[in-house]
């Protein structure tokens, strides 16, 4: 149907998303609403052939229907999907070299391992698909449990299979749909590394949706920060982390201290703020904001903490009058609640380093950091974007 | 000291009593397949004889009426299990007007007193011309008719139990529609498919009411039955009975087995 309308469309050029020098996937202006609720919003995504993407975001963000229009399962309501420069739109789930590793793994019950595997291979009248079902199977570390059905095997084995039964058709893209959710804590961390490693060994693109932000950062290259439909950032794991541009990103991404201020002062390469009467200062590109207040934004490990009049290593930002109102021991690092003279509670983790002593509740404190550490967003936006999750789990 | 032993073992002992008092009923109908009775009274076991197997047709119309009524029956279950499962597909896997209406009145005929269905049925025949011409085809319609409302239930249950991402996935895996019903969807619903198969053979062989009032000079094995109970029933037709629970409690073992069986293999 719209194939057929579309096809000439995106070889004429007129296309936004045809460019066919580009060999990655791409997404342009892509909408899709069912009914009146808008799931993805004007999208426009690159990403490169080879890279290992991460599509991060709460549930109902817009990222399995994402994930879902590249696999052909829905349908765009507007917009163009282009892969290696072919527009893929419209095209029918099985004509299009994209394959899914379901969130539900979704192996088929009738059929065997091997079969399962198979399964693509057969569609596609492939040589030689015992060798290359047996390869594929020893990669997955699987090749002794071939006859056995999926229900005989455990979750983290049946993870295994869907991965290779989408692995042995060599996609262009592999989707992987919160591949790891239903696993347990230790699993999905060896899966973690499992997948990271299968994916720089057979190199294909892999885009991964999760809403997990540790699985996100640990294992992509680029994670892109998706709510309400749209991308709120994208980039490198480090880069989102230590310079968030919103308030769901800081929060969501990790924690985050949120410092309402206002700016007083702009130089070339510095704003100073001022905060509740305190003046610290924000490295310019770190600065998101447009009007004159914004939330002075900083993580829990950057801020330092010590007694009053001891000195820190953090020239610039010292902030008086803390009192520790509650103490979290974890071993490898110690939290403190510590509140603050205008009343707000901020997080400080500690590295358990054995240089600076541990303090009590009730305890006078100073706090302080780098300002370079520090970032500045926008105060219209909710400072309790995102940060829900961290309550819950 | 009974007492105590009785407590612990009630269970079982109850068990152990409802299943005599399920199985007393097909053990008379075994027994009696091997008697030979010696007056008109044929309710009674008076000595032991093969000659009922040897010579089940001893009178003909009975093994006429056997064979019409598995004629019937599988015709019925053919033709209602095709159009049942595709009913079912319709209602479960399309969204069309009236679908919710169509999902109700498709309880109507296992719902309806049999008695009701017949006779209305029978209206229904008698009003398009058809008085002439009751018999098999009649019999057929009748019979297709109720059997389709248990397989749509049946093959609706398991169709609706399926998850849905597997034809996704078949799809994600370059199958075609085509394929993704044949190797996928076909196999996950088969089970149900069969299941209704059977429900429709026995309901078909085993109704009366609506067969009886349809059925014009035509007889099938229920009727004849009952047209010869009030003078003794042949010693045959116990055989038959018997010879119909051994079928359908191979049926039962055979797939039982065949379970088992697989899932040994695999373990």
């Amino acid at each position: 149907m719209s194939q057929v309308a579309e096809a000439p469309k995106s070889e004429g050029g007129t296309d936004p998303g045809g460019d066919p020098s580009y060999d990655g996937l791409r997404l342009r202006q892509v909408t899709k609403s069912f009914g009146a609720f808008t799931a993805v919003d004007s999208l426009d995504l690159d990403i490169p052939r080879g890279s290992f993407f991460a599509l991060l975001g709460p549930s109902g963000c817009g990222k399995t229907t994402t994930l879902r229009m590249v696999a052909g399962l829905e349908t765009p309501t507007s917009g163009t999907i282009t892969l290696a420069g072919e527009d893929i739109t419209y095209a029918k789930p099985y004509r299009r070299p994209v394959n899914t590793v379901f969130q539900s793994y979704a192996l088929f019950p009738h059929l065997d391992i091997f079969e399962n595997v198979a399964f693509g291979l057969r569609r596609r009248k492939s040589k030689d698909v015992t060798s290359q079902v047996n390869e594929m199977l020893d990669l997955v570390e699987l090749g002794n449990q071939a006859r056995k059905k999926p229900a005989q095997l455990s979750g983290g084995q049946q993870q295994r299979v869907a991965l290779a039964r989408a692995l042995i058709n060599k996609p262009e893209v592999l989707l992987l749909d919160e591949p790891l959710g239903a696993l347990d804590l230790k699993l999905r961390r060896s899966m973690q590394i499992e997948l990271k490693r299968i994916q720089t060994e057979v190199g294909l693109t892999f885009v991964h949706v999760t809403h997990d932000q540790e699985e996100a950062m640990t294992m992509a290259d680029t994670v892109a920060v998706m709510n309400r439909g749209v991308i709120e950032q994208m980039g490198a794991p480090s880069v989102l982390y230590e310079n968030p541009r919103s308030t769901f990103v800081a929060n969501f991404l990790g924690q985050s201290n949120l410092i309402e201020g206002n700016v007083t002062g702009r130089a070339a390469d510095v704003v100073t703020v001022d905060m509740h009467g305190i003046a610290v200062s924000v490295p310019t590109e770190r600065t998101h904001v447009d009007g004159e207040r914004g939330w002075v934004g900083i993580r829990p490990e950057k801020v330092l903490i010590g007694e009053l009049g001891e000195s820190l290593d953090a020239p610039g930002n010292t902030i008086p009058g803390g009192v520790i109102t509650d103490v979290s021991f974890y071993g490898v690092s110690t939290q403190y609640l510590v509140r603050m003279p205008w009343g707000q509670e901020l997080t400080v983790f500690q590295q358990n380093t054995g240089r600076s002593k541990l303090f009590g509740q009730g305890e006078q404190v100073e706090l302080s950091w780098r300002p370079e550490y520090a970032f500045l967003l926008d105060h219209s936006q909710d400072a309790s974007a995102g940060a829900q999750r961290g309550a819950d789990e | 000291m009974t007492g105590r032993w009785l407590r612990e073992r009630l269970v079982l002992v109850l068990g152990i009593l409802v299943l005599l008092y399920t199985f007393v009923p097909i053990a008379v109908v075994v027994l009696m397949s091997f008697n030979a009775p010696a007056s008109r009274n044929v309710y009674r076991f008076d000595a032991f004889t093969l000659d009922n197997w040897l010579n089940p047709c001893t009178d003909p119309s009975m093994c006429d009426a056997v064979r019409r009524s598995v004629e019937i029956g599988l015709l019925a279950t053919v033709v209602a299990t095709i159009l049942g499962t595709l009913a079912a597909f319709a209602l479960v896997r399309h969204d069309f007007v009236g679908r919710s209406a169509t999902n109700l009145l498709i309880f109507l005929p296992m719902a309806a007193p049999e008695i009701v269905m017949g006779s209305s049925l029978l209206a229904l025949f008698v009003a398009a011309g058809f008085s002439g011409q009751l018999g098999f085809w009649t019999i057929l319609i009748a019979h297709i008719m109720f059997c389709l409302s248990f397989v749509v239930v049946t093959v609706r249950a398991r169709l609706a139990g399926m998850d849905d991402t597997l034809e996704q996935a078949a799809m994600d895996l370059y199958a075609t529609p085509a394929q993704t019903f044949w190797r996928v969807t076909f196999p996950l619903v088969f089970p149900g498919i069969l299941g209704a198969a059977l429900l429709s053979f026995s309901l078909s062989f085993d109704d009366f009411i609506i067969t009886n009032l349809n059925a014009g000079t035509t007889t099938t094995f229920p009727m004849y039955v009952w047209g010869v109970a009030q003078r003794g029933v042949p010693m045959q037709v116990n055989v038959i009975g018997t010879l119909m629970f051994a079928i359908s409690i191979a049926i039962v073992l055979g797939s039982e087995l065949n379970n088992r069986r697989r899932s040994k293999a695999l373990a």
